[in-house]
């Protein structure tokens, strides 16, 4: 996948790394934080020096011996499925990173789309109920209605750019926002935008009309 | 560990086995798996290192750290029912011949981290490991991170910049 890696300017915060590290994220979240590591080196070397607070914490969790036999019942699973032959060779021009083609099923030519109005479509992912990971594609220069946010809502940029109140984002970056951000994502006029969004709690809408079509919606 | 990627080498797997399965199968069970569970799954995170031992990277991790990052997957497959989404490989994997001097500085690292660890007030280590061994939640886990991981995420990050260069 080639991505311009020295680019993105918006990072994941080290809480979100930690959890991810510790293996407490809910499936949504691990998704787009994995999403974001491929793309992104700086992240990648900090999720990985949070490893080694796992690694540490093993090298003194202490022992539990093993039943007897273990040994050679490993060598023996070993021996009855051989090793693997390596993964093909990785598509360099694909949009998506691989932890998201794989729930895709493919490429950005294999989302699923579906309309939500105004040009807007989206794609849910399967995943575990606790968090929802959602494909979005915003057309060039359409806006998606000004909204807050119950719980934690990140926002990964795949393709295009977008910008808010706030700031820029373009491919690669990563927005976190929360119960206080209150915010009308814009996508950038020079192409359509595709991003992937986790939300652990329904967003809020502040116009009308979008809170009446929000049940519609499913955002 | 290059011993098992290079040349399948058993006594290395058996000492590596002595060393770590032990080790994993008390983490699991300190995160909350039946003894004959974390047994079981023991022995998969073992085969799994097998399987994967040439995929490991000296310049950026201690082998300890490698194998949590298994036992952990593993973990929150067997506890959690859940998928677990991990970062794309870099496509070109760790090279063949890894410099001494990085893999040296990366245990020097580790150390040093360990023992910054076990200098932690007790409050806080225990929260530590509650946050790795445990389920933690997302603002707990924000008191957490404060540990000094200045060098080694520099290393690792050095370790990255030379993989893509050595691409091209």
């Amino acid at each position: 996948m080639t991505t311009e890696r020295n680019d993105i300017r918006h990072h994941l915060d080290d809480a979100t790394l930690t959890a991810y590290s510790a293996g407490s994220l809910p499936e949504a979240f691990g998704l787009i934080v994995a999403s974001h590591v491929s793309m992104c080196d700086d992240c990648r070397a900090r999720l990985e020096s949070f490893d080694s607070i796992g690694g540490a914490l093993l090298a003194t969790v202490g022992s539990d011996a093993l039943a007897p036999g273990a040994l050679d019942r490993t060598l023996a699973l070993i021996d009855a499925d051989p090793t693997p032959p390596p993964a093909p060779p990785q598509r360099d021009d694909a949009i998506l990173p691989a932890p998201l083609r794989d729930y895709v099923g493919g490429d950005i030519d294999a989302i699923r789309w579906r309309s939500v109005g105004m040009g807007v479509r989206q794609a849910v992912l399967s995943t575990s109920k606790s968090a929802t990971a959602r494909l979005l594609y915003i057309p060039a220069g359409a806006a998606m209605p000004d909204h807050g946010h119950r719980g934690v809502e990140m926002t990964l940029v795949l393709q295009g750019a977008f910008e808010d109140e706030t700031d820029r984002f373009a491919r690669g970056d990563i927005e976190i926002a929360n119960e206080a951000t209150h915010h009308t994502p814009v996508a950038d006029i020079s192409a359509d935008c595709i991003c992937l969004a986790v939300t652990d709690a329904p967003l809020r809408f502040r116009g009308l009309i979008p809170r009446l079509a929000q049940p519609f919606l499913g955002i | 560990m290059a011993r098992i990627a290079t040349a399948q080498d058993r006594a290395a797997f058996a000492e590596l086995f002595g060393h770590f399965a032990p080790r994993v199968k008390a983490f699991l069970v300190k995160s909350g798996a039946s003894p004959a569970q974390a047994e079981d799954c023991a022995q998969d995170v073992m085969v799994t290192v097998w399987r994967k031992a040439h995929q490991f990277d000296p310049a950026r991790a201690s082998v300890a750290t490698w194998i949590f990052t298994i036992a952990r997957n593993r973990r929150i497959d067997l506890l959690r029912k859940e998928k677990r989404p991990e970062p794309e490989d870099l496509p070109w994997g760790p090279v063949p011949e890894p410099d001494q001097a990085d893999s040296l500085a990366v245990q020097e690292d580790s150390e040093r981290l360990a023992a910054a660890i076990a200098a932690l007030p007790e409050k806080q280590r225990a929260l530590i490991e509650q946050a790795y061994f445990g389920d933690l939640s997302h603002r707990e886990i924000a008191e957490v991170t404060g540990l000094p991981l200045g060098t080694i995420k520099s290393r690792i990050r050095l370790a990255l910049d030379r993989l893509r260069h050595a691409m091209g």
